[in-house]
Formats: C-alpha cells, structure tokens, sequence
C-alpha cells in the first residue's frame, strides 16, 4: 500500500472513539494536533492580560469545570462506568479546601489541592468497591444517591460545626505570590492553568499507558478483559479514585476562586451539568472536557439572554441541536470534519496524479 | 404501637404516589430499555393541561380523559420525533435527550403557567376515611387507582395480542421483528402508554402537594428508587417498590433520630442501594442472563 | 423462481463481508449454503432479510425486495430461524409459538396451526408452559423452528440448525424438515457448517468462501467433488 493509502486507511479507523483518543503517530495529522495545542497554550498565557478581571475568572473557571469533566471522563468515557455522583467529589473537594484553610489548620492554597485530592481518591475508592456489583442503571442510582446526599448532609445538625451548616464557609482569596506585577484574579488563572496542563498531561499519559488500554479494554469488553487476565475489580476501584481526585482537585480550586461554599452549590443538578458537559465535549476525548467546560459555563448564560422566561427551553433546544449534529460531542465532530478534509484532499492529489 | 401503624399508613399513602409513578417508569423502561428522566415533567406538564381544561370549566372526569388521551399521544409523537433518531447514537447522548426534553418542558411549564403554587381538586373528596385518623379518602382513592392501573396493565400484557407484541419487542428487538413485529411502534406505544400512565399519578398526585412547575421533582427519584427496588422488569415489583420506599422513608424519618426531614431522601436511596447490592436486579426482577 | 440473488454485497460498518453473490432458490426447493466459519453465510441471510447494510438485487417471488424493513419482509412469507434460535426465553412455549403468528389474520386458524407445530414436535407441547429459556438446545431448535412455521411461510431461512445439538436429535430434525418440504411446498435456505447433512438435504449446495461462492450445482454432485470431500466431508 502506498502511503496515502495507509493514511486513508488509518484515517477511516480514526473515527473509532477509543482509539483516536490515543493519537496514532500518523504524520501530518500529528504535527497539525501539536501546533494547535501549542497555539492554545500561547493564547491561553496570554489571555488574562488582556481581558477584564470577571472575564478571567470566567475562564477560570472554565478550566476548572473542564478538570472536573476530565475527571468523569475518566470513570464514564475511559471506563464505562455512569455516574451521576460527581457534584459530590467536587463539593468534597471544595469543602476540605474551605475547611483547611479557613479553620484552625489555616493551611496554605496550594496545600489543599493535594488534601483534596487525597480525600478524595479515598472516597472514589470506598465507593468503587460496591460499585463493583452494579451496572449501568443502577450504579447511576447509586451515585445519583450520593448526588443527593451530599448537600443533605452538610446541612445537618451532625456536621455544622465542621461544614458551618446552611451558610457554608467564606475563604479569603489569595495573593499573588512575593509581588509579581498581576492581580489576585490573573494569579488565579495562572495557578489554575498550571494545574490543568500538569493534570492534563497526566491523564493523556495514563490513557497512553498499558493500565490506561486495560481502562478502556474493561469499558468495551468487560469479559474479554478479565479472560485475558486484567483484573476488572482493580483497575475499576482504582478509576473510581483517580476520577474522583480529578474532580475533587477541580472543586478545591473553584472553592479559591469562588471563595465561598454553600452546600446547595454542590446538588445533583451540577452533577447533570457535569455529565451534560461531558457528552457534549466527546466522551473518551481529552480535550473535548475543556470544551465540555467551556459549554458548561456559558451556554446556560447564552440561553437566558436569548429568553429570561424560557431559559431553560432554549439550553434543551441548543442541547438538542447538538446531539443531532454531534451525536459524538465536539471531539467527535472535529475528528470527523478533519477526516472528511482529509479524504477531499486525498482524493484531489490521487485525481490529479 | 399506634405511631407505628400511623406511620406506615402514611408511608403508604405517600407511597402510592411512588407506586404510580414507578409504574409509569417501569412502563418506558420496559419498551427502550433507560429510565425516562424526562417522566416528571411530562406529568407535570399533562397536569397543567387537566388544570387549565378544569380552569375553562371542563368536569373533572372530562378533563381527566381528555388529559390522558392527549398525554398519550403526545409520548408517541415525542418518541417518534425525538427519540427514535437518537436511538442508535451512544446511550449518553440518549441522556442528553432527556435531560434536553426535561430543561425544556420545565421551563415552559413556568411561562405558561407561572410558579405559583395552583390547587387541584380531587374526585375523592379529603375526609379521613371512615372516620379515622390514619388516612384520607383521597389517599385510599390514589392506592385503590393504582391498584385498578396495575390490574388492567396487567391484563392488557398478559392476555392481548398487542400486549404480547410489545412484550417481545421489549425482550429481544431483532427476534421480534423476525416475527414481523413493528418494533419502533412498539416502543412509541410504550411511550404512549407511559405518559398516560404519569398523567394519572399527576393528577392524583397534584390535590396533595400543590401544582406547580417542580411538583414532580422529588417525585420522580422516589419513583425510580422504587421501580429500582422492585426490579425494572416487574410491574408489580415497582408498585411494591413505591409503597416500600413511601414507608422506609416516612419510617426512617420518623424513628431514626439524626435523620429528621433533611436526610429522609437519602435513607431512602441508601436502603435502595444495600438492596441492590443484594440483589442487583430488584427484589421482583429477574436477573437478564447475557450470553457471552 | 422463489428467491433470486443477483450481485450481494454485504458491509459490516466499513468492512465488507459479502462480494457479490447469485444464486436461487427454485419453489419448494431446498438450497444449502456451505462454507466454514466466517465465510458469509450467516450474513447472506441478514442480508436477505434486511438487517444488514447491502447492495445488490434481490427479488422475492419476482419482486425486489431491498430496503425494505426486517419486519415488512417477514410479512411477505419468509421466515428467518436465526443462528441464535431468537427464542423468547422468559415466554412460555406456546407465547413463542403464537408470537410466530403476530402476522396473522385468521385468528381461528392459528390455534389449529400451534396443535400441529405440536404434533410435529411432541417435546413442545409437554413443554408449553414452560418458559422457553429452561428448554434445551435441541428443544429451542425445534421451537424456532415451529415458530417460523407459524408464519405459514412460502419460504424459511435456516441458519445453522444442526448447531450445538446432538447428531441424533439433529437426524430427527433434519427429518422434519424434509417431511415439511415435501408436504407442504415449503422452500427451504439452508446455511450450514455441518455439509454432509446439508448435501443430503438439499437439491442445491453453494460453497462460500470469505464472502464469494466458489462452487455451485446440484447437491450431488458438490458432495462427490474431491476438494469439497477433502475440506468439508472429512474423507
């Protein structure tokens, strides 16, 4: 096969969501993904100094929705199992940040985010044991009752003292480190942005990676894997904590740049938004939970300036719009134009020649 | 003893509003094999329009009919125009779908109809029944309706042609088109069948908590938990799993000293799930045996 | 002619299964479709019935039947018994057997009809309240195939009937059928691994090999061909 052809070939398969998430050394298509994520990096450093504060935190905030996707990809679009429960991984994690900092620890931003992460990864776990022995429907149920239960129980009586009940807790909001020449919300964003290329990057090397193909061999062939000798219940357990990190680290950073948390911040329906942001952004696409992020936060503020009244009837038609023109998600939709342009090109060059 | 037995009459009554609707929910899950996340706010929206025929001074029998009657034909007409393209992309767009239709009806249901909380009259009448103090009449009235929607369900499954059909459409799709069933009507009608199905526990449910665009909210989880903890496949497991839910919750609430009215919810769910962990498929379902 | 096969082509997604493929079956005739695993046999009949992506003509008692729905060709007189038998399993038998008949307007016909499935096949009715799934292999053969009798079909489409079964219950099977061909003009397309039973069965054989025929003619004389006994008859 000549080379175009092997492209031609290759590009078809690319259209297989489990694979095109790995990139596949394929030449042009390659050097084309690098330049683009190094032109978003570029414009992403130099964003916050040009735009106003409330637009950096925005896209702050952006970034932290998109983390928190990233985290449910994991679990959802690598590993294949639902959850409608990550509000809570988010509202744990933003919680053991307020506390930590605000209370007689009085820790340092930056130390919360491991904490977090921490407390977090132990609670994925503990919850990826008995999800082990539930599928689809009803693990969503399952994690959809922990949705529910988190804002319940920080209300309580039992844990006011820690959670400061109803009212949550205020958080200072950090100053930039040792004078730099930007604002408290520019350090933010940078801080943010630090954290989501590091996590970032992790994840993409862990789908990379031998565990990352046995994650996705147990989403599309659960009996296979295990006939092969994957051992299912580690690797889901484990997913569940990774996952449940990604988010928590994502909840303590929105509880800093937010500065405030209030248990009726963290209910199931941020949970929907997470998943509705996921499906959207591609699911098993690592780039496309930044776009997730990205659709999360603004299109509910699109849908009410198109209608106060009926705000929500236009967010359901602009997500029905999308699943009908990107049943794939954004990541999909990309991956697919840029196999159509493609085979356009490759077949002009094949006519002429 | 007496606040026990009070309790659980009043588990019971809450309970035969789960019943219905994880009947209603058990009905679509049947015929597309999700949950219809959108269930709610169907009833809901089907309520409104019994209300505003009631408002123009239709009877309330004729509202009634006419609600289910529309009801069931809008759940058709939204099966084939917004689910039946989306019925072969990945089983999270599906969700998005729902979650779209669920923003949507919501939403609109407040335009139309504004939040503000709207009474709605029941046939039953609210006398406690036959004098005592452990349930009204309109309460008895729900769990006997219930009951009546089951049995005639029952019997339109079992023993109609029709009803076979849809069984087998359910059961195993490419079988059954095999055979030269229309499986795509069956499913529509499915949907049919189940928005006429929440239209009726609307209905019985409005008199109780008021109507209002998120009446159904909390509701609607109830009756999944229910139709869950009776087994998606069973009918008669999910109406036992409603009223089950309706007294573990009122139960829970009652005697169980840190949970007060914040956590009842949550007990509830985290009874459901130790069920499940028991037995994964409900206690009335039956365990679906895939091939390898 | 029955059923007419010109040029199929079979696709699974972008890969293709089938390579365009003629053949016919004759009315009431019987034709077997040979080949090993993977060769297309299975799929030629999906592909007949609708239910995978194709290309190609096909005509059913001279009209073309292509695009149209699975179940709008059932209707037309076809039964399909497929490789997984499609049993019903949480139905009784006889729900399995009257779902056979779905298509049906005779109501009054159709119990008289579910009495000679019976008769046909005893085992089914000791079992008729049975939930279908508890039958064994052989008995949920013999239902699938009682079910696409119910259709009171002009034409059936096997696939793989000897499968997983004992070679006894298998003769008996293989009994009925030509018993059913002969009494009841029911033509038959026969997709089988097992040849020698098929070659017996059958008027005409084609062999298929990764999605082309190779070979074609009269049973007989494919059964007494040296390569075909080498590779496929095992002597």
């Amino acid at each position: 096969m000549t080379m175009q052809e092997h492209e031609a070939v290759a590009l078809d398969t690319a259209a297989v969501p489990s694979e095109a998430a790995i990139a596949r050394p394929l030449g042009l298509w390659l050097d084309r993904r690098r330049l683009l994520i190094g032109a978003a990096v570029i414009a992403g450093l130099m964003a916050p100094l040009v735009v106003a504060n409330f637009t950096i935190f925005q896209l702050t905030m952006v970034m932290i929705y998109g983390l928190a996707i990233l985290g449910l990809n994991l679990l959802t679009g690598f590993n294949g199992q639902f959850s409608l429960g990550h509000s809570a991984f988010y509202g744990i994690g933003a919680y053991t940040a307020a506390i930590l900092m605000s209370g007689s620890a009085e820790l340092s931003y930056y130390w919360t985010l491991p904490c977090a992460g921490a407390v977090c990864f132990v609670v994925g776990i503990l919850l990826g044991l008995p999800a082990l022995r539930l599928q689809g429907l009803y693990l969503a149920l399952a994690t959809f009752a922990l949705a529910v239960a988190l804002p319940q129980l920080l209300k309580s009586h039992v844990l006011e003292g820690l959670t400061g009940g109803v009212q949550g807790i205020v958080i200072d909001k950090p100053d930039p480190p040792l004078g730099l020449p930007i604002n408290a919300d520019q350090w933010l964003y940078y801080f943010t942005l630090a954290v989501l290329l590091v996590m970032f990057a992790a994840a993409a090397g862990l789908v990379r990676s031998r565990t990352g193909r046995a994650i996705m061999a147990i989403r599309d062939h659960p009996i296979a894997a295990s006939a092969m000798g994957i051992n299912t219940a580690r690797y889901k357990t484990l997913t569940f904590g990774v996952s449940a990190l990604y988010t928590g680290v994502a909840g303590a950073l929105g509880a800093i740049v937010v500065q405030f948390v209030a248990p009726d911040s963290f209910s199931f329906l941020l949970s929907v938004n997470f998943l509705v942001g996921l499906i959207v952004g591609g699911i098993g696409s690592i780039p496309g939970s930044l776009f997730g992020g990205v659709f999360v936060l603004f299109v509910p503020n699109i849908a009410e300036k198109v209608s106060t009244g009926l705000s929500g009837a236009v967010y359901g038609i602009i997500l029905l719009l999308l699943i009908f023109l990107m049943p794939s998600g954004a990541a999909g939709f990309v991956r697919r134009t840029a196999a159509w342009l493609a085979r356009l090109r490759h077949t002009s060059t094949r006519g002429g020649a | 003893m007496e606040q026990l037995l009070q309790q659980v009459m009043a588990g019971l009554a809450t309970g035969a509003i789960y019943a219905t609707m994880a009947l209603a929910v058990v009905m679509v899950y049947q015929a597309i094999d999700h949950l219809n996340f959108a269930q709610g706010e169907l009833a809901t929206f089907s309520t409104f329009l019994a209300w505003q025929m009631i408002e123009w001074g239709w009877s309330y029998w004729a509202a009634f009919a006419m609600t289910v009657a529309i009801s069931f034909v809008i759940g058709i007409a939204i099966d084939r125009v917004l689910f039946r393209p989306v019925r072969n992309a990945p089983i999270l767009s599906q969700l998005v779908a729902f979650i779209a239709l669920f923003s949507i009806l919501n939403s609109s249901d407040g335009e139309i109809w504004n939040f503000t909380i709207k009474t709605f009259p029941t046939p039953f009448g609210t006398k406690p029944l036959f004098g005592s103090g452990l349930i009204s009449t309109h309460q008895a009235g729900m769990v006997a309706v219930t009951l009546v929607m089951l049995a005639l369900l029952y019997l339109f499954f079992r023993g109609s042609r029709l009803g076979l059909a849809m069984r087998a459409a359910a059961a195993n799709p490419e079988a059954a088109r095999l055979v030269g069933i229309r499986v795509g009507w069956m499913i529509a009608l499915g949907w049919g069948l189940s928005t006429a199905i929440g239209a009726v526990a609307g209905m019985l449910i409005a008199p109780i908590v008021f109507l209002d665009p998120n009446m159904m909210l909390g509701v609607l989880l109830y009756g999944f938990a229910g139709a869950v903890l009776g087994g998606l496949s069973s009918p008669g497991g999910a109406v036992f799993g409603g009223f089950a839910v309706g007294i573990i919750e009122n139960l829970a609430g009652t005697f169980i000293p840190f949970v007060g009215q914040e956590l009842k919810l949550t007990v509830a769910l985290i009874v459901i799930v130790a069920v499940l962990m028991v037995r994964p498929a409900g206690i009335f379902g039956q365990v679906a045996v895939s091939r390898v | 002619m029955m059923l007419e096969v010109r040029g199929l082509c079979a696709f699974y997604g972008q890969s293709q299964a089938l390579y365009g493929l003629d053949f016919t079956l004759a009315e009431g005739g019987i034709v077997t479709l040979l080949g090993a695993n993977g060769a297309g046999k299975t799929t030629t009949l999906r592909a007949l019935c609708g239910m995978v992506r194709m290309t190609g003509e096909i005509h059913f008692e001279g009209k073309p039947i292509t695009g149209r729905a699975t179940e709008d060709i059932v209707r037309l007189g076809i039964a399909h018994v497929p490789e997984a038998r499609g049993t019903f399993v949480r139905m009784t038998v006889e729900e399995n057997l009257r779902l056979g008949a779905m298509t049906r307007r005779d109501h009054s016909a159709i119990a008289a009809d579910i009495d000679e499935v019976y008769s046909v096949f005893p085992r089914l009715r000791e079992r008729r309240k049975q939930q279908a799934g508890t039958l064994s292999g052989g008995e949920q053969q013999m239902l699938a195939v009682g079910r696409g009798l119910m259709l009171r079909p002009r034409m059936m489409l096997l696939d793989e009937p000897s499968f997983g079964l004992a070679p006894l219950i298998v003769a008996e099977l293989f009994g009925i059928l030509r018993r059913l061909n002969r009494e009841r003009k029911v033509a038959m397309l026969i997709v089988e691994q097992n040849a020698a039973l098929a070659l017996d069965l059958a008027d005409e054989a084609y062999l298929l090999e990764t999605g082309r025929i190779v070979m074609a003619g009269p049973a007989p004389e494919i059964a007494k061909d040296e390569a075909v006994r080498r590779s496929y008859l095992g002597y």
